[in-house]
């Protein structure tokens, strides 16, 4: 359980000298956050997900929708709970109510063919669901609680498994249906499996050094299969081609807690800088915003600030942006998945607002 | 004495037997798809156990919900976590049994005798549990420990792994299956923390029990899963020996098997013409191995199929096999979370 300290230690120490460059042969440097970007105009719905009575979101942790937009939110609440949602936000039904994967939930995500995947931390599981709330797949597998006694204090991290995850976080999939799961807290690395779910590899170990990671807390596919990944403690997303050799990376954007890329022709890529969770007013005065980038990293605008107001950030742990303009995002701190309109100026104000 | 000599045979000629295990012919076989219907809000985890009454229908003792502690005075209590649920030859949903009930927290298995009572095994309460064919618990075996600092102590029984032997009373340590000869006579395979075989009376009554900790002839590392033949042999899956061990009746050393991998689940069809069915399972950490063999009681292997993935067809980790009709086969899978019924082809 070391790592805890030392992770919010690091965050904490990034966000609050972010010009500090980082040291140690072959690490990338650290880089100021992009200064100058433009902000993107934005608003938030009010009231926008309807709860029936009795029923109640707690930590917003995964939100997600489908090609008829309906909503997904996984969440903390007394048990993890996986909501549908309609279009508009009325409420649809529950998927996976006591489901044996369901103990802390930390991401979903719905592929091309309309199939819900929830990914949960406490489990070590990853859950394919059908379009119907059947479950068809799972990935990782659930540690036996029958010896019912504490886990000994952790002395180091073993080596990680092709079939078990340690505290993943999300998933993606490239345009063939491989499987890419980010996985997570106790394991620093990314595996691919094929579409059956057969291991395929695996990349990276802790550390900041390029294609190391710590805590790779998000990640995305765009349409050549390129895999994009929130390396949340090291402040940078990492960008992989498809057999997981890393590419480039992006280090400007603050620490990436959620990142999602549009589908359409033109492909973008959000990615939030979230308020760490722990409520610290300090480091929320440099934190909170989402940012807007083209493919390559150039970064096209930015929005939001932290704050417990519609319209404000709680730590975003979530991202969908299957509509470019029509954004949800899940909240942790405050217990709300938010649908953000964004009106981005015309393309003039955009190129004046490149970055070299 | 010609089956030990054959087996003392199989057992110099360990070459021979790992060429046995490969040359055993393969057994076409089918997947039932959408096999069990699920009513909305009724989901399967870990497959532990399956079993049919003679009527056909599916008994599902699965993993599932989330185990709950709940924090007393000075000790913390488990409950919940697992289902037991039945339904008809088809696949459509009859029932559940014993919803919250007190022994119901780590499911291991479910068998069901001739008389149609359904018992299940449960690793996590250390309980063997009697039903009738209703559901209601006719009679139970072993005890709940009380709390979590009990867990590993098995609720009285003082042995653990060391020694493995047991107390000589019922008290389980983390049980995984059992099995009845035709008198009625009940044997425990115990299992994760002790490692023997128990037998009781029909009446629950202990007789005796026999095996330790090891790697000899009548010892055991992790015996998974039992079963009997109509002459009262007992068939016992010693997972971590790979071997399956035969004894007779009284627990008296007959002879092992040792050409099917690491059997994790066995069962003996019955009929005239008795088969023994065990499963390679893979390990739940990998898709290694995975395929079933069909063998004659006197450990001849007549064929193999199917292999571990996530496929229709392939196998997660299975836990348990049904071969009340011994080519239509039930098996339950931990980490693909569902049954299959396979319906076999041997060639003749």
């Amino acid at each position: 359980m070391r790592r805890y300290p030392i992770a919010a230690a690091a965050v904490l120490w990034m966000a609050a000298w972010p010009n500090f460059a980082q040291e140690g042969g072959g690490a990338p440097t650290v880089k100021a956050k992009a200064q100058n970007v433009p902000d993107i105009p934005f608003e938030s719905a009010p009231n926008f997900l309807k709860m029936p009575p009795n029923l109640y979101l707690g930590e917003g942790i995964g939100v997600a929708t489908n090609s008829k937009g309906h909503i997904f939110v996984y969440t903390r609440s007394q048990a993890t709970r996986l909501f549908e949602f309609d279009a508009k936000g009325n409420y649809l039904r529950e998927i996976g109510e006591g489901l044996y994967g369901f103990v802390f939930a930390h991401a979903v995500r719905v592929d091309s063919e309309d199939n819900i995947w929830a990914v949960d931390e406490g489990s070590n599981m990853v859950i394919k669901f059908n379009p119907e709330g059947r479950v068809m797949m799972v990935l990782g597998r659930r540690p036996e609680a029958v010896e019912a006694m504490p886990m000994p204090p952790m002395t180091g991290i073993p080596p990680a498994e092709p079939y078990l995850f340690n505290r993943p976080t999300d998933v993606a999939w490239d345009a063939s249906g491989n499987i890419f799961v980010s996985d997570g807290y106790g394991n620093s690395r990314v595996a691919k499996y094929d579409k059956n779910g057969r291991f395929l590899k695996t990349v990276g170990s802790r550390g900041a050094a390029a294609g190391q990671l710590n805590l790779p807390h998000t990640i995305a596919a765009d349409k050549q299969g390129n895999i994009y990944v929130g390396d949340r403690s090291n402040s940078r997303i990492q960008v992989f081609d498809n057999d997981l050799n890393l590419k480039t990376i992006y280090d400007q954007v603050g620490a990436p807690w959620a990142v999602c890329i549009t589908p359409g022709p033109h492909q973008y890529l959000y990615s939030s800088n979230s308020n760490p969770d722990n409520n610290n007013s300090q480091i929320m005065a440099v934190t909170g915003e989402i940012y807007k980038m083209e493919l390559d990293g150039t970064i096209l605008g930015k929005f939001g600030k932290p704050g417990k107001q519609l319209g404000e950030f709680s730590t975003v742990h979530e991202i969908d942006c299957r509509n470019e303009n029509e954004l949800l995002v899940s909240e942790i701190t405050a217990w709300r998945v938010q649908k953000l309109t964004l009106h981005p100026a015309g393309a003039a104000a955009k190129s004046s607002g490149r970055l070299p | 004495m010609r089956r030990m000599s054959q087996c003392l045979l199989a057992a110099l000629l360990g070459a021979g037997s790992l060429a046995a295990q490969s040359a055993a012919p393969e057994i076409a076989y089918d997947s039932t798809p959408s096999l069990l219907k699920l009513p909305e809000h009724i989901y399967l985890g870990e497959a532990a156990g399956v079993a049919t009454n003679s009527k056909g229908n599916v008994l599902v003792y699965t993993r599932t919900g989330g185990g709950n502690a709940t924090l007393g005075g000075s000790r913390t209590f488990t409950h919940g976590g697992s289902r037991l649920f039945e339904f008809d030859r088809n696949g459509k949903f009859v029932r559940e049994i014993g919803q919250g009930l007190y022994g119901f927290l780590f499911a291991q298995s479910v068998r069901v005798d001739s008389k149609d009572n359904i018992w299940v095994v449960d690793r996590g309460s250390n309980m063997v549990i009697k039903f009738d064919p209703e559901g209601h618990v006719l009679m139970t075996l072993s005890r709940k420990p009380e709390s979590v600092g009990d867990a590993g102590r098995g609720g009285g029984g003082r042995a653990g792994r060391g020694t493995g032997a047991g107390v000589p009373g019922d008290n389980f340590v983390r049980p995984t299956d059992v099995a009845w000869d035709a008198a009625g006579n009940i044997f425990v395979s115990d299992g994760y923390g002790n490692s023997r075989v128990a037998k009781m009376d029909s009446n629950g009554k202990y007789l005796k029990s026999w095996g330790t900790h090891g790697s000899q002839p009548g010892q055991f590392d992790t015996p998974l899963s039992i079963a009997t033949d109509t002459a009262g042999n007992v068939y016992v899956a010693d997972h971590g020996n790979k071997r399956i061990q035969v004894f007779g009746n009284e627990g008296e050393y007959k002879t092992q098997y040792t050409d099917v991998g690491a059997p994790w689940a066995i069962c003996i069809s019955p009929g005239p013409h008795q088969y023994l069915y065990s499963s390679n399972s893979n390990d739940t950490g990998n898709l290694d191995n995975g395929e079933i063999y069909k063998m004659e009681l006197d450990g001849k292997v007549l064929g193999k199929f199917g292999s571990a993935g996530k496929l229709m067809k392939e196998f997660g980790t299975v836990n348990e096999i049904d071969c009340r009709n011994p080519n239509e086969l039930y098996v339950g899978e931990l980490t693909n979370w569902r049954v299959q019924k396979l319906v076999l082809r041997p060639a003749r």
